[in-house]
């Protein structure tokens, strides 16, 4: 990993945190509602962002996201402002024209297909995606994301059994972030398994671990598994080890967890670089509060945009034919 | 005359080879059985699916998200109870992501009693797929309407529950599909995949054979949100869909001979959108109406035609409308008492329509 890439993957965890932290604002004052997201999850949803080839069609990678990828997405090259609007339930939020709760993304050009608050239902859909890309050719994959908790949900097990199913053995990186937490509940109280990679093995697939508060093990896994699941057209289960920094949603919260009691990625990463002497303290902090400013002028720039009417309503239930 | 089995069968392939389906797929819809209802027998994108009724609705999903166009198959309605959720996932897609993506995706599954099918082989589900809104939803009575809604279900970019009914599955049509043999032995012989007693003896059968699909069959399509006047009569209207329609025509008849009663029999076939203009027409003629299905009858689809009927011609009806649906049980009976008690037979129907025909405004 060059200097250069250490840097952006820096820069963009601090666009992400200050983006999500912007949206928390936001939903506890009057310019949003539920907030829900990943921060902790920096340091390995950078590197999916950064590794992944968005676009639109068979050629490019096929997105099933939960509701914690914003990070992802700005490391594609969302533009932070589209999620404020998004936050805002703007007319302008360019993923649902403020339908949906912020980190539901949805973006065609890009083949983000609508994230649904549903719990797991994306591992069903996957396949599907990933059955076209098979067909098709190339070297497009699917990639799905999920949480420890979900994989409790029979369709964790559809989805693995579907993208194995012989003669439609399909291109899907199937990806679980492990916070250790489903809402309020710890996952040792809830799952008797090992580990929820090795899930992998009764379908005959590969599978494996990486600790995601670890931006270059995180990186290096993600090219590795990647490699495969383009070259085999056959899938992949991945483990991240993330953390929570924030509780599960605004239903627990959405405060801080107290010092220590999880990993920060941020912190991890900016003390590795600053170690190799690629950044201070004092140039991060200065950043950090220049995109906390930038974040507040976005949101003063995206509340001066049209809301939604009530008439809009009836738009898009169908396609016209 | 082709069976519904066989529309159904020959829409696909002309859907297949000339309007982009890509993939026909569900419990045991591939070779070598080809539907247990034998309605995918022979086409060249049919694949079986794991016994898993979320996994096919979800794949069909992804399918049509990545721009495919695909064909999914519940095996009986029965059975699509526990893909609800998704149902709404996929009937939502469009509207959640503000028109970016389309959904071109077909789900069919049949419906209904009437082949002693007990308690998981007889249910409904019209009533309740209407609460999904973002879906299409059709269910014809003949095999030129199957043949048809298929074509239109296919052409159609959003979500279409293609529902059809078990009890007329076989029932031979009396009009010709346009492209289909004159012969029926013929068609039997062209496009009917050879038959065993076993598993074992059918895929020995079928090792070698090869359909062959009439040459003319054409893009014939029914529109959706068209009903159809299945007959006409000026003293009450009867809107149903499916066996009923049957079923009326033969109360219908009888009473017109017995008490000289003319009733108008409007068969829907398209549930959502529904054809209100032909309703309302033939509500303001005969001023009174029989709603009639074999579905539950607490939030029955018919309650809802019959609140727009009230909404829209009270003043032109001469007697209270009335549904008359199945009955409010947990399930159909086997034994054939417990079926027709449960399920609207020809004397009720009857009995319906003389009730509403002797009040006097």
């Amino acid at each position: 990993m060059d200097k250069a890439l250490k840097l952006k993957i820096l820069d963009l965890m601090i666009t992400s945190r200050c983006m999500e932290e912007r949206l928390i604002k936001m939903s506890k004052s009057a310019d949003g509602f539920f907030w829900l997201g990943g921060p902790g999850e920096e340091a390995f949803n950078i590197p999916l962002g950064l590794l992944a080839r968005p676009g639109q069609g068979l050629d490019y990678d096929y997105f099933h996201f939960h509701y914690r990828n914003g990070a992802t997405m700005l490391a594609m090259g969302m533009d932070p402002k589209d999620e404020i609007r998004q936050m805002n339930n703007r007319a302008t939020d360019p993923f649902s024209g403020g339908r949906n709760f912020c980190n539901h993304y949805a973006r065609y050009e890009w083949n983000v297909v609508p994230v649904t608050s549903t719990i797991q239902t994306q591992w069903l859909v996957a396949p599907g995606t990933a059955r076209a890309q098979k067909r098709h050719g190339g070297d497009g994959i699917t990639i799905v994301t999920c949480g420890d908790a979900g994989t409790a949900e029979g369709d964790f097990h559809i989805g693995l059994n579907w993208a194995t199913q012989p003669g439609h053995e399909s291109p899907v990186l199937f990806i679980i972030t492990n916070n250790q937490y489903g809402i309020s509940t710890p996952y040792e109280q809830v799952h008797g398994t090992r580990t929820l990679a090795s899930m992998g093995a009764g379908y005959g697939m590969e599978y494996g671990e990486v600790d995601g508060t670890d931006v270059e093990a995180s990186y290096a896994k993600l090219q590795e598994v990647m490699a495969y699941v383009r070259k085999e057209r056959k899938p992949f289960l991945l483990e991240a080890h993330v953390t929570r920094l924030y509780g599960h949603s605004s239903s627990s919260g959405a405060n801080r967890v107290p010092e220590g009691s999880e990993q920060d990625p941020i912190e991890t990463w900016l003390k590795k670089l600053i170690k190799q002497k690629l950044i201070t303290r004092e140039a991060y902090e200065e950043k950090f509060k220049a995109e906390v400013q930038r974040m507040n002028q976005l949101l003063a720039e995206v509340k001066q945009e049209p809301e939604p009417t009530g008439d809009s309503i009836y738009q898009h239930i169908f396609k016209e034919v | 005359m082709a069976t519904m089995a066989q529309a159904i069968r020959m829409a696909l392939h002309y859907g297949e080879e000339n309007l982009g389906v890509t993939d026909i797929f569900g419990e045991d819809v591939g070779p070598p059985l080809g539907g247990v209802f034998t309605c995918t027998q022979g086409l060249k994108t049919a694949y079986n699916s794991p016994l898993d009724e979320r996994g096919i609705i979800g794949c069909a999903l992804g399918l049509a998200l990545a721009g495919q166009r695909p064909v999914c198959e519940i095996q009986f309605g029965d059975y699509i109870f526990n893909t609800i959720d998704l149902l709404k996932i996929v009937g939502n897609s469009h509207w959640a992501s503000i028109g970016q993506f389309e959904i071109p995706l077909v789900c069919m599954t049949i419906v209904g009693a009437g082949i002693h099918g007990s308690i998981y082989h007889s249910h409904s589900f019209e009533s309740i797929a209407s609460h999904i809104p973002g879906w299409k939803i059709v269910l014809p009575s003949t095999p030129i309407d199957a043949y048809g809604m298929m074509i239109s279900a296919i052409k159609d970019p959003n979500p279409v529950m293609f529902l059809y009914p078990k009890a007329l599955i076989r029932v031979k049509g009396t009009e010709l599909i346009p492209g289909e043999p004159e012969d029926e032995k013929e068609l039997h012989r062209m496009i009917d995949a050879p038959t065993g007693p076993t598993l074992y003896h059918i895929m020995e059968a079928r090792k070698s054979w090869k359909p062959e699909w009439p040459k003319g069959l054409t893009d014939y399509q029914v529109p959706f949100g068209k009903a159809k006047i299945v007959q006409e009569g000026s003293d009450i209207t009867i809107v149903t869909y499916a066996r009923h329609v049957f079923m009326a025509k033969e109360a219908a008849d009888k009473l017109k001979q017995t008490e000289g009663i003319s009733a108008e029999i409007i068969d829907l076939r398209t549930l959502y959108p529904w054809d209100r203009e032909t309703v309302m027409n033939s509500v303001r003629k005969t001023g009174r109406v029989l709603i009639l299905n074999e579905d539950t009858p607490v939030t029955n689809f018919g309650e809802h035609i019959y609140r727009e009927i009230v909404d829209t011609c009270f003043y032109e009806l001469v007697a209270k409308p009335r549904v008359l649906a199945g009955a409010d049980v947990p399930g159909v009976g086997l034994h054939p008492n417990l079926e027709f008690a449960s399920i609207p037979q020809v004397q009720d129907i009857e009995k319906a329509i003389l009730a509403i025909c002797s009040e006097k405004p």
